[in-house]
């Protein structure tokens, strides 16, 4: 399984390199919804220092579509559906290396957005070591879930319109503790509740979608 | 002995069709079986469902001694498809698309062989897919294939596309793999051109009727129509 998973992650990788639709499409989009939402707000400063974590995980989910879209596009090629299903891959490998694949795309894309909220929004972060946990946490979960939703709808004509539909709704958990836990370290301004608690809910959320992609995939890859 | 592909009575169904109505087919190790028939006569469905693609919702169907209406994922490691769409990446170029797919099955083909006995030029092999012709893409799809060493060829349409050099390239390699002992089952409209590859010639009608129309003997490699 991981020797699969490593084949497919290092495949989706390279294509993404070479493609650079990551690089040239998600990221400037992901930016562009950042520099909307000043535009939007910038009249009150102090709005946009305290929406900072809210806006910053709406732009990440936004970009996190449009991430898992193309993953799942780039298995719904000419007969690759069919070359993957005979290939001898473990599916639980191949949910895991496209999981993977995503998740560095969008690490990559959360550090270009971090400095977009201290430049754009003039946020001083001051818990870099909750964010970065924030991060990891939210960023498997929103992989996990995006590849598994990403083969549901993989197989349909209408993936593009019916894939927000599907996971947005599911990863609305993440966007909240997400938003919760890093907003103190991205605002500077008291919770009510600790960060580490939305961080066990992060973890939970990543755990869950983890193992069941790793069960579920392969039937999803059989009927998309 | 027993065969390598055993269909009695199988059904399989595309949506509520019949694609597969009744189908009765025995192919042995080492035969050719050249499929023909009108479109939609259904053989693509049997290839399909030989490779465990299509489930076989009745009668009965065993390839490689196993039960595809058991598990048909079991059979899957032992045969290698070769259909209308190459099933390759367009963003990779010939060589990562074949690197990829013999890691994949894990036979221990070396990529470079396979992109050789395919005929992939040289020049052509760090060029991604999304920018070859036709039959340059045909002949990286039947590298691809070879990684896989199967057992069972699954050829649609496997002239489709190819040149004089190539068409003659994978005949030779459809005999060869048959001497080796392969069994290969191939779908051509061509039939000029596939007849005298194969053994035996198989008419698929309407899904549900398979008859032997010729047999074709090799011998001394001349082939002859009995």
């Amino acid at each position: 399984m991981w020797h699969d998973a490593l084949l497919v992650a290092g495949k989706d990788l390279r294509i993404e390199a070479r493609s650079r639709v990551g690089l040239n499409q998600v990221v400037p989009f992901a930016v562009l919804v950042l520099v909307l939402f000043a535009f939007a707000l910038d009249p009150d400063q102090d709005v946009l220092v305290k929406a900072a974590a809210g806006l910053f995980w709406v732009a990440v989910l936004l970009a996190t579509l449009l991430a898992v879209q193309r993953s799942a596009g780039l298995e719904s090629g000419d007969g690759i559906p069919d070359a993957l299903r005979l290939s001898g891959l473990d599916p639980a490998g191949i949910f895991l290396g496209k999981a993977a694949a995503v998740a560095v795309q969008l690490v990559v894309l959360e550090i270009v957005l971090g400095v977009g909220v201290v430049v754009l929004y003039g946020v001083d972060i001051s818990g870099i070591g909750i964010l970065a946990a924030t991060m990891v946490a939210a960023t498997i979960g929103l992989a996990a879930s995006g590849t598994l939703y990403g083969v549901l709808a993989g197989g349909l004509r209408v993936r593009e319109t019916l894939l927000p539909l599907l996971l947005l709704p599911v990863v609305a958990p993440v966007l909240i503790a997400a938003t919760r836990a890093s907003e103190a370290a991205l605002t500077g301004l008291s919770v009510d509740v600790a960060p580490g608690d939305w961080l066990g809910l992060l973890a939970a959320f990543a755990a869950i979608y983890l193992a069941f992609g790793v069960v579920a995939y392969g039937t999803l890859l059989e009927d998309s | 002995m027993d065969p390598v592909v055993r269909f009695r009575a199988a059904v399989c169904l595309l949506g509520r069709f019949p694609a597969l109505a009744g189908l009765d087919l025995d192919v042995g190790a080492g035969e050719v079986v050249l499929l023909s028939g009108p479109n939609g006569a259904g053989k693509t469905t049997l290839l399909r469902a030989v490779a465990g693609l299509v489930p076989v919702v009745r009668g009965e169907a065993v390839v490689c001694g196993h039960d595809l209406r058991v598990d048909r994922r079991a059979v899957r490691p032992h045969v290698g498809l070769l259909g209308h769409a190459g099933g390759l990446y367009p963003d990779l170029t010939v060589r990562e698309n074949v690197t990829f797919w013999a890691r994949a099955a894990d036979r221990g083909v070396r990529p470079d062989d396979a992109l050789r006995r395919a005929g992939v030029d040289t020049r052509t092999d760090g060029i991604v897919v999304d920018r070859l012709s036709a039959g340059q893409r045909r002949r990286a799809a039947l590298a691809a294939l070879l990684v896989r060493r199967p057992e069972v060829w699954l050829l649609d349409e496997p002239h489709a596309g190819l040149d004089a050099e190539g068409r003659d390239l994978l005949d030779a390699l459809v005999t060869d793999a048959a001497a080796a002992g392969a069994t290969v089952l191939l779908a051509s409209h061509e039939l000029e051109r596939a007849t005298p590859l194969a053994t035996r010639q198989v008419e698929v009608a309407g899904g549900a009727a398979v008859e032997m129309v010729d047999v074709v003997t090799v011998i001394g490699g001349v082939p002859h129509v009995a």
